[in-house]
């Protein structure tokens, strides 16, 4: 049993925590709920010996402990799984499960047997059957995730802390990791499970911790406690999900794709499986369609494919505006009318190191060059003002660096650097994945209001009650292939889910 | 410059390579009085200004997250190619025809060649992903290769007063080089900071990917910046030529090592996205300083060597203690 108690920390000028008391009993799971920036990870790194320097005590089973780094934190038997894994990708599982503590023969050499053995043992506990010389690299993400779970049973850890485990792997990977969680609640961990996704800590969590804006707001069972309270509990005040109700009347068909394909490598490859397998779907003006699809059923690259990043690869028809289009490359997309706000926003939306301003214009500097073809630096900032203003992006000044801004204000830069190429359609890929629930519901109301003035809105989403609020219609996708079409008032959870596994 | 790259940097730190200058200046002409004279500031301004022309051209590739090894030997074919030209001319014997060269023909054509050959390392790089390094490497070795060929290993020298003014004059009292390297510079910020291009290339170092996906034309990109590293490293060239009045095979060797440190002294980042022109141009101006200094002061040339690589090294750390700030 690991108890926090009155934890505060102060990071210049600001405090991150104040006074926060948690408790992860030994064999439950105990859920950490709170907004971005509400002091979920500043706890757990101090938790577990990332940062040394801070008030309050923690208490390991009867014992105030105190830990320099994170290497005592492990050794007391705390073990934390990051959000992004800690796996060195081209070290075999068993490389990375003894790495830093390897086993040594008489010899002062690796004792690979013993070594292999038991990480073989772990694999088998773990109910992962693959060989312990495999690569990390070759391991899916789930997978790579259950070696991270395997390396804190080999510390020994009682306590194990879980950082978004679900947030990039599928749903049958998720199966597998709640039974693993089932198992070590057997043992008599104590375990803190952090997520986005209340529906999942109605599945695994016993107990709750609420904290926000760096306080623990409340504690207790999960039982006899409700979606919407919690909701209520994280953000202090009731949420609703903006029904986008503005039915379309219109029957102007936008984009067509018809029998579009998507192979993995160049053409001369025979017997090569097809990512995108004959997609065919239409989208009206002020449309919002949404794709549904678990992990690896080829939504990302569909939106990719369209925006034209592998033309050598794909085969198919796609009409925009009623004029066939061939897209090279994504500069001809965009010219085209076409727009991506890309799933991971740090790796494919936002250049970090730039400014707010620049983000912003970055897809759009063709269009505010004086006659000399210099930039209009007046042009590029009242840009960057109209977007700051009209999406509401919280920032000091325009010339903030864009790694400096919250999650959901990054989102919206990427966003404002779509709408300002004017598109005609905008794709968005999981615009709210990691972001907290009001700026989900702020993203929410602009599509709809996108909608309204006539956009066509493909949103790819993983995250089901999600889909079905914003969507006007759902396709469903399952390795490559559209499996079902739903309006949204047709749609039902079950559908939807039982459509995208119908192929695996 | 670009202040808004990091706006929330404290005020010391935007300066501290021109604060290092002025403390190296000062400390210089304690010891000699030979050092802050009119006649040895020009005659350090003339020295860098080739190093300068190169390293503007290598900031850009390097703001790509690229970078360009073969600046050097691509000074010198071009400056043997102009040379040649000037000299020789183009004999046909088998048409009777003979074409000569005034000056702006042969610089003309030195600078398409530098520019064909920077061409050729990015259509490399983009066309076969050969990685930067690998690709003008092995221009390097190339370009090296046929500047001998060009020259039969032998210097081609006497190219006549007229073209030495290039290397020699003095123009309103201000020696040519330095108007060259000037106004390279200006034309480098000017791109940098008030073109379309100069925007992407700061995006495209600072997120390929996204960069891509954001509608930039990469290769594009790329292969502009890689035309104007070799069209700048044949300006080198023929500065060095008209200098000289001789064009040296083996001139510019190690060239692009020394630029690579201005640019790194300049507070560039190696992996791309962060840095500036006029940085640069400190960082070129530095080791300038430094190398006549170091001779004035009678130090060794080998612990010349020494010396440079310490501040090379003391430079880059504490840029990145500073960036760790940030």
């Amino acid at each position: 049993m690991l108890i926090a108690a009155n934890i505060s920390k102060r990071f210049t000028g600001v405090i991150a925590l104040d006074k926060v008391n948690l408790e992860l009993p030994a064999g439950q799971v105990t859920a950490i709920i709170g907004e971005n920036g509400a002091g979920k990870s500043t706890l757990m790194k101090i938790l577990s010996g990332v940062y040394a320097d801070y008030e309050g005590d923690i208490i390991l089973d009867g014992q105030t402990v105190k830990f320099k780094n994170p290497r005592e934190a492990q050794q007391a038997g705390i073990a934390i799984i990051h959000q992004e894994l800690n796996l060195i990708p081209y070290l075999s599982i068993t490389g990375n499960l003894f790495l830093g503590r390897e086993m040594m023969n008489n010899w002062g050499m690796l004792d690979k047997k013993a070594m292999r053995q038991k990480a073989e043992e772990l694999l088998q506990k773990l109910k992962l059957s693959v060989n312990p010389d495999t690569l990390i690299a070759d391991l899916k993400v789930g997978q790579q995730q259950v070696v991270e779970i395997a390396k804190a049973l080999l510390y020994d850890a009682n306590v194990i802390m879980m950082d978004e485990p679900t947030s990039a792997i599928s749903e049958s990977e998720v199966e597998v990791l709640f039974g693993i969680i089932a198992n070590l609640k057997k043992e008599n961990k104590a375990i803190a499970y952090i997520s986005h996704k209340l529906n999942e800590l109605f599945k695994i969590a016993d107990r709750y911790t609420v904290l926000r804006d760096g306080k623990t707001i409340e504690s207790g069972k999960m039982q006899g406690i409700s979606h919407d309270e919690l909701i209520h509990k994280m953000v202090g005040r009731n949420i609703d999900i903006v029904r986008n109700s503005n039915a379309i009347n219109n029957n102007d068909v936008l984009l067509k794709v018809y029998d579009f394909s998507m192979a993995r490598f160049a053409k001369t490859r025979k017997n090569d499986k097809k990512i995108l397998n004959n997609i065919s779907f239409e989208l009206k003006k002020g449309e919002v369609l949404g794709i549904f699809g678990l992990m690896g059923a080829g939504r990302t690259e569909l939106t990719e494919a369209l925006l034209g990043t592998c033309p050598g690869l794909t085969t198919g028809k796609i009409t925009l505006d009623g004029k066939e289009v061939k897209f090279k490359t994504p500069a001809d997309a965009i010219k085209a009318g076409m727009a991506l706000v890309p799933e991971d926003r740090k790796k494919d939306g936002l250049v970090l190191g730039l400014n707010v301003r620049t983000n912003i214009n970055l897809s759009s500097y063709d269009q505010i060059l004086h006659s000399s073809g210099l930039i209009n630096h007046k042009s590029e900032a009242a840009l960057a003002q109209k977007y700051i203003t009209t999406l509401g992006i919280k920032t000091p000044s325009d010339k903030q660096t864009a790694k400096n801004l919250s999650g959901g204000n990054q989102q919206k830069i990427v966003i404002a650097k779509c709408l300002a190429t004017q598109p005609k359609v905008l794709m968005l890929d999981e615009p709210t994945r990691g972001i907290d629930i009001n700026a989900k519901n702020e993203i929410y109301k602009l599509i709809a209001q996108l909608a309204a003035t006539g956009l066509g809105i493909i949103m790819v989403s993983s995250e089901l009650p999600e889909i079905m609020a914003i969507s006007d219609r759902i396709l469903v996708m399952a390795d490559g292939k559209i499996t079902a079409e739903f309006e949204a008032a047709n749609a039902t959870e079950d559908n939807i889910l039982k459509a995208a596994i119908a192929d695996i | 410059m670009d202040l808004s790259l990091k706006t929330h940097r404290p005020q010391l730190v935007k300066f501290q390579s021109l604060i290092a200058l002025i403390l190296l200046c000062i400390g210089i002409s304690l010891m000699s009085d030979k050092f802050l004279t009119v006649d040895n500031t020009w005659n350090v301004m003339r020295q860098i200004s080739v190093n300068i022309c190169i390293s503007v051209g290598m900031t850009l590739v390097v703001l790509t997250a690229g970078i360009d090894l073969s600046v050097g030997s691509v000074l010198a074919l071009c400056g043997a190619i102009t040379a040649g030209l000037l000299k020789f001319g183009v004999e046909m014997p088998a048409n009777n025809l003979f074409i000569g060269f005034t000056i702006l023909g042969a610089v003309l054509v030195g600078l398409i060649v530098g520019s064909l050959l920077g061409l050729f390392n990015g259509w490399a790089i983009t066309k076969f992903k050969v990685p930067p390094f690998v690709a003008t490497l092995a221009m390097l070795t190339i370009a090296r290769g046929l500047t001998m060929l060009w020259t039969k290993g032998f210097p081609i020298s006497d190219l006549g007063d007229r073209f030495a003014y290039i290397g020699t004059g003095w123009f309103l009292g201000i020696p040519l080089p330095v108007w060259i390297s000037g106004l390279v510079v200006i034309a480098a910020v000017v791109i940098t900071q008030k073109t379309a291009l100069g925007r992407y290339i700061y995006a495209i170092g600072g997120n390929e990917h996204a960069s891509r996906l954001s509608g930039i034309n990469i290769n594009k990109v790329k292969l502009t910046v890689y035309a104007i590293a070799g069209i700048l490293a044949a300006v080198g060239g023929i500065m060095v030529t008209s200098r000289l009045d001789s064009a040296q095979p083996n001139a510019g060797m190690s060239y692009e090592l020394d630029s690579i440190a201005a640019v790194v002294i300049g507070g560039t980042s190696l992996s791309g996205g962060r840095g500036t022109i006029m940085g640069t141009v400190l960082g070129a101006i530095i080791i300038g300083v430094l190398n006549n200094g170091l001779v004035l002061l009678n130090v060794s040339p080998f612990w010349q060597q020494v010396v440079k690589g310490g501040v090379i090294l003391l430079a880059v750390i504490i840029d990145k203690a500073n960036s760790k700030n940030d």
